[in-house]
């Protein structure tokens, strides 16, 4: 485990007596009194059973929902944020879809530069550099020119994590990042995620605080520092991982299943 | 989009209101269609003050990128279609001086034909023929794709990097459309006038070119040439705007694209009609 687990920082994410919405459906409330710091640097893992709310929760803490109920605040600033001067704040979370959710008008270094390009106002050209170096760094480039749907599931998730990262977040969600990939690829992923929370060359040596959803908890152990539950519109803060595998709640005995390792 | 959301336009009612099954009583069909009909104007009217208000307050936003975007669509809603548009403004032009010069001939009032060819093609047909072969080729496609982008999660994707769906993907639109139909329509009446006299002179009618173009230039006055900026630009606006409303506003399942693209298709055809009307009565008035 690294040493960002015991660190104490000021809070990136603030939430109080929050509840959300379902996406599609914004009258069903899939979760209640959330009440949930998240500090600078930090690696949570939130995981529940498919469709309790992981990802309608994911979205609105990115801000592409308002929160029903509650306050919820980034970085000191209450969210959601859509434009104007507080859109900086905003800038500085990133969110990565579960199936990367490319534009695919687009080729994959388009979409690596468009978040780039669109906030900082650059040609193609300008920002080629950039993408070039992200492209590398999570081995994309023999696909950089190939649109979206020409690229294998793995690969794309991939590009949306890349998309992501462009614009240097302090702040990373990712939605169900180890869904439906090899065991190759979920190795790299364990491993880049590890390295952005330990603080990766490439993004200055910054902590990057990550907050991952994953429908079990096993492959998340000696990898994440903090675990919740999302359990019948609740959200149950677990702790640390000696703290998970004590855990009498028996949505976490069931999510521990080995069967769910991969997951 | 209402509050950056992707899901601005789809509240509960609205929903209810345009999916759940007609009712059997007369009235209650009556009723409920009246509302899905009131619904969908006050959805139109929103995004399309939505789109403006973004048009204006962004206009020099990420230039970088939006700018290409709308080369990107005044090519495809304008220049790509110019081969077409030949076609069109040589069949438009028979089409008209076909029909009318052997009635001018037989009145003896082979004058007006500069006057009739004025009347018919810049006023009326050239605009709205114009605009339905760009909604029938681009405005279609718009819903598609529009819609598509929404059921595949892209929408949210925009959102989630703090990008203005309405200004990437609805704004170059409404410019290329604008555009696009602006110029069409001016390179097929241009066309047109002067494919009509082609088909004049094939007829054998005793008419000079000089005197054609003077019965042309007689019959237009300052004002055809505004109105037909204006109505031009209208129709592209309402076409963009209708198009990427039902593709864009409301979340879509991908079975659900091809009857919002039915629903854009004949709610763009009306109300370009009814666009026309009034510039009939400008017509008339002024």
């Amino acid at each position: 485990m690294s040493a960002a687990c015991d660190r104490t920082n000021e809070p990136v994410i603030e939430m109080r007596a929050l509840s959300a919405a379902a996406m599609k459906n914004p009258g069903r409330v899939v979760l209640e009194e959330v009440t949930w710091s998240v500090g600078a640097g930090e690696y949570w893992v939130l995981a529940g059973p498919q469709g309790s709310g992981k990802s309608d929760f994911l979205m609105m803490t990115a801000g592409l929902a308002a929160p029903v109920d509650g306050t919820y605040r980034l970085f000191g600033e209450p969210m959601p944020i859509f434009e104007g001067e507080r859109l900086a704040t905003r800038l500085r979370l990133g969110l990565v879809f579960d199936g990367g959710q490319l534009l695919n008008h687009l080729s994959i270094a388009q979409n690596l530069a468009l978040p780039l390009r669109y906030h900082h106002n650059l040609t193609a050209a300008e920002a080629g550099e950039r993408v070039q170096a992200l492209l590398d760094l999570t081995g994309l480039a023999p696909w950089a020119d190939a649109p979206p749907g020409a690229v294998a599931r793995n690969w794309r998730k991939r590009a949306g994590l890349a998309r992501a990262l462009m614009l240097q977040p302090e702040v990373l969600l990712l939605d169900d990042p180890l869904a439906g990939l090899d065991p190759w690829h979920a190795h790299w992923w364990r491993d880049f995620l590890r390295q952005l929370a330990a603080g990766h060359r490439f993004f200055g040596g910054r902590p990057m605080t990550l907050v991952v959803t994953a429908e079990g908890l096993r492959s998340w152990k000696g990898q994440a520092c903090h675990f919740a539950l999302l359990d019948k519109k609740r959200f149950v803060v677990l702790g640390n991982w000696t703290e998970v595998e004590r855990a009498s709640h028996p949505l976490a005995r069931e999510l521990l299943a080995p069967e769910l390792a991969g997951a | 989009m209402q509050d950056g959301t992707a899901s601005a336009f789809d509240t509960p009612q609205v929903r209810l209101l345009f999916r759940a099954p007609l009712p059997p009583s007369y009235t209650n069909f009556l009723g409920r269609k009246l509302l899905r009909f009131l619904l969908t104007v006050q959805g139109l009217g929103a995004f399309a003050l939505i789109t403006l208000g973004v048009l204006v307050s962004k206009f020099s936003v990420a230039r970088q990128v939006v700018r290409p975007l709308m080369r990107r669509e005044i090519g495809r809603a304008g220049v790509r279609l110019l081969p077409m548009f030949l076609y069109l403004s040589a069949a438009l032009g028979l089409l008209v001086i076909g029909q009318t010069v052997s009635w001018l001939t037989r009145v003896g009032a082979i004058n007006f034909l500069g006057t009739v060819m004025v009347v018919v093609v810049v006023r009326e047909l050239g605009p709205l023929l114009t605009a339905l072969v760009v909604l029938a080729r681009i405005g279609t496609a718009n819903v598609v794709e529009l819609g598509t982008a929404r059921a595949m999660g892209e929408v949210e994707a925009l959102e989630a990097l703090a990008i203005d769906p309405v200004h990437y993907l609805v704004v170059p639109r409404v410019v290329g459309m604008a555009l696009g139909i602006f110029s069409l329509t001016v390179y097929l009446i241009v066309g047109a006038l002067l494919s009509g006299y082609l088909w004049a002179f094939l007829q054998d009618v005793p008419l000079l070119p000089g005197e054609y173009f003077r019965q042309l230039a007689s019959a237009l006055g300052w004002m055809d040439f505004v109105l037909l900026g204006l109505k031009t630009v209208s129709f592209g606006f309402i076409i963009a705007i209708v198009t990427c409303y039902h593709g864009l506003a409301q979340p879509l399942r991908l079975e659900e694209v091809s009857g919002a693209t039915v629903r854009a298709v004949a709610q763009a055809l009306i109300a370009c009609v009814l666009l026309d009307a009034v510039f009939i009565i400008l017509y008339l008035v002024a």
